[in-house]
């Protein structure tokens, strides 16, 4: 291990934040941006999962309700949105608190919390699709006020730079999380429940922790996906993608580590988008689903021959590569 | 007097639909009970086998309940293979691999489904799709009839297969201590790919059961699939007593909070009973261990 252990986190940083320098379309700039927005997901996704060894799939709870907390924060009661946002991760972090506390006191684990954690996230969805104050199935349309005051940016690379420094603080702060005793007690937990309860760590604080910052993170990632596009329905915002996206980004990339996040997020969108331009160049129209078969397909390959995840794979490599050296 | 007759008649509506709810869930109890594992991709299979049904009714004719003899079939042997060449070797052995690969299939599945049938609702017109039974005051649909008694004749069938047949023995044992079934010549593999099969093949009798009333779209099976989980978790993991009490019992509560509280608070109530069971008594109502 080297001497600066945030050496790699501030490169990769400098290094995204130097590519809207470069590359200026319109394209790319939406790309990036939507790439950081999963990024975030994915990262609280990685900290519950990937470190906590706790696979929930409705995650999409979180995400919605940071995304509708913002748009709702604003349209009903006026508050700006740099404030709205931290009330609306806080939210996301209470709203974690919640599930994990019922669920992690009733001892659900493996199969029975990622089917618990789904049913939230379908409870949320309805109610929010029947419910009066999150609009109804109409949705919810945050006013355009185009300004730094209003997180509204004119300009793309403001926007991207705004998600980057949010990716940038999580990555930090997982790379922390890591080093830290927390960090130790919980992969303990995910390693063995019972040997870790018997060396007296408290499984069930750690578990809670995990999941209300997990639940902070990801609501961040909602809040910015309002404020990109400026419109939330209960399928965007509690729907089963987010779900699945903030799930498959740390797999694909490597899971419970650093970086598994954005490799993965950046890894599952771009190949999202070669397929669907590909299915489209070939039939000569957009295939709605294309781009999932593709990703469902990535799952199962990444669970049969890359545990590790595309990071695994290159660590794997690299050390071939370091070995094959005279 | 109408008021009576109304809620009667949507409590024999509730039975009705119970029983499918139950056939949907014998296959996820079964597969739990044995594998120990939730298969996430059985809402999709349920959605593969309707439209299945639609192709055989659009492409070939075929009347749903004369499809189930060639579709049945043909869905064991693919939820066999699936098991034994994919879901198996691709998760090591590891339940949470079993957990994500399953959620890997589902996401194949609907998706493919979208692609190639795209968002519309699609539904099959036969000639018994309307018409009904009067028993005293109600009215009984005979399309919905014909589901309950078959769902309760599958079920049987089932529980014959688990009790008195070789296989039906290989499948218990395999359920209780795999190891020891193993060590006295069993073929693990094949068990769980057998279980896997059987579980596919009642997705696609209740499809066929389930087409000439309900329609059908590529995202279709997540609608039953959480009450499938539901009626599972209610019955007890692995228990198909369970699972068909807690069909019963949930087709009746969604048809009477429909009929009291409107349609969408009917499916919220669903899931409501589904996170209290689990917070509360995740064994079920007839489970023994969690």
């Amino acid at each position: 291990m080297s001497r600066q252990p945030y050496m790699p986190i501030v490169l990769v940083v400098v290094g995204l934040a130097l590519l809207p320098l470069g590359l200026t379309s319109n394209t790319v700039l939406n790309f990036l941006a939507f790439a950081m927005i999963i990024t975030l997901a994915a990262q609280g996704w990685n900290i519950l999962g990937g470190y906590g060894g706790q696979f929930s799939f409705g995650h999409a709870v979180f995400f919605g309700t940071g995304a509708y907390a913002m748009a709702l924060l604003q349209v009903r009661f006026g508050i700006n949105p740099w404030l709205a946002l931290p009330l609306a991760m806080a939210l996301g972090a209470g709203v974690g608190f919640a599930i994990g506390y019922l669920s992690f006191r009733a001892r659900l684990r493996g199969s029975y919390f990622a089917l618990v954690t789904l049913a939230f996230a379908e409870v949320f969805r309805i109610s929010a699709n029947a419910w009066g104050f999150t609009g109804g199935a109409a949705g919810v349309l945050v006013p355009l006020r185009i300004g730094a005051e209003h997180m509204q940016f004119a300009d793309k690379r403001l926007a991207y730079w705004l998600a980057l420094t949010f990716v940038a603080a999580t990555l930090a702060l997982t790379l922390a999380l890591s080093r830290s005793r927390f960090g130790a007690h919980l992969v303990a937990v995910r390693e063995n429940e019972e040997a870790a309860r018997a060396l007296g760590v408290d499984a069930l604080a750690v578990k809670l922790k995990a999941i209300t910052l997990s639940g902070a993170i990801t609501a961040c990632a909602g809040c910015l996906y309002t404020q990109k596009f400026l419109y939330l329905d209960a399928n965007l915002a509690y729907g089963p993608w987010i779900s699945v996206e903030a799930l498959l980004a740390p797999i694909i990339g490597g899971l419970g580590t650093v970086f598994g996040p954005l490799v993965g997020a950046v890894v599952l969108l771009g190949l999202g988008e070669v397929t669907k331009t590909a299915f489209a160049n070939l039939t000569g129209g957009a295939i709605p689903g294309v781009d999932l078969v593709v990703f469902g397909v990535l799952l199962i390959l990444c669970v049969a021959y890359a545990p590790r995840g595309v990071l695994g794979l290159a660590h794997g490599w690299l050390g071939r590569l370091k070995g094959a050296r005279p | 007097m109408l008021k009576l007759d109304i809620f009667l008649s949507a409590l024999a509506n509730g039975l009705m639909t119970g029983a499918v709810y139950a056939l949907i869930s014998l296959g996820l109890t079964l597969v739990y009970g044995v594998l120990h594992i939730i298969n996430f991709a059985h809402g999709a299979t349920l959605t593969a086998a309707m439209f299945a049904v639609l192709i055989a009714h659009t492409v070939f004719g075929l009347d749903p309940y004369l499809a189930v003899f060639v579709l049945t079939p043909l869905f064991f042997a693919l939820g066999y293979g699936v098991q034994r060449f994919v879901i198996n070797p691709a998760s090591h052995g590891n339940d949470s691999n079993i957990l994500l690969v399953t959620l890997g299939l589902s996401i194949i599945i609907e998706n493919a489904l979208l692609a190639g049938f795209r968002s519309d609702t699609r539904s099959i017109d036969v000639p018994y799709g309307f018409s009904v039974v009067e028993v005293g005051n109600l009215f009984l649909s005979v399309p919905k009839l014909v589901a309950f008694v078959a769902s309760f004749v599958v079920a049987l069938l089932l529980w014959l297969l688990l009790a008195h047949t070789d296989t039906g023995k290989a499948i218990r044992a395999v359920a209780k201590e795999k190891t020891g079934a193993a060590l006295s010549g069993v073929n693990v593999d094949h068990i769980y790919a057998v279980t896997f099969g059987l579980g596919a093949a009642c997705l696609a009798i209740a499809a066929c059961l389930l087409m000439p009333t309900f329609l059908v779209n590529p995202r279709i099976g997540n609608a039953f699939v959480l009450v499938a989980f539901t009626i599972v978790v209610l019955g007890g993991m692995g228990s198909i007593a369970g699972a068909l009490v807690g069909g019963l019992i949930i087709g009746v509560v969604e048809s009477l909070s429909g009929l009291y509280f409107g349609e969408s608070l009917g499916q919220i109530g669903i899931f409501l009973i589904f996170i209290l069971v689990l917070l509360f008594r995740p064994t079920g109502l007839f489970g023994a261990k969690a």
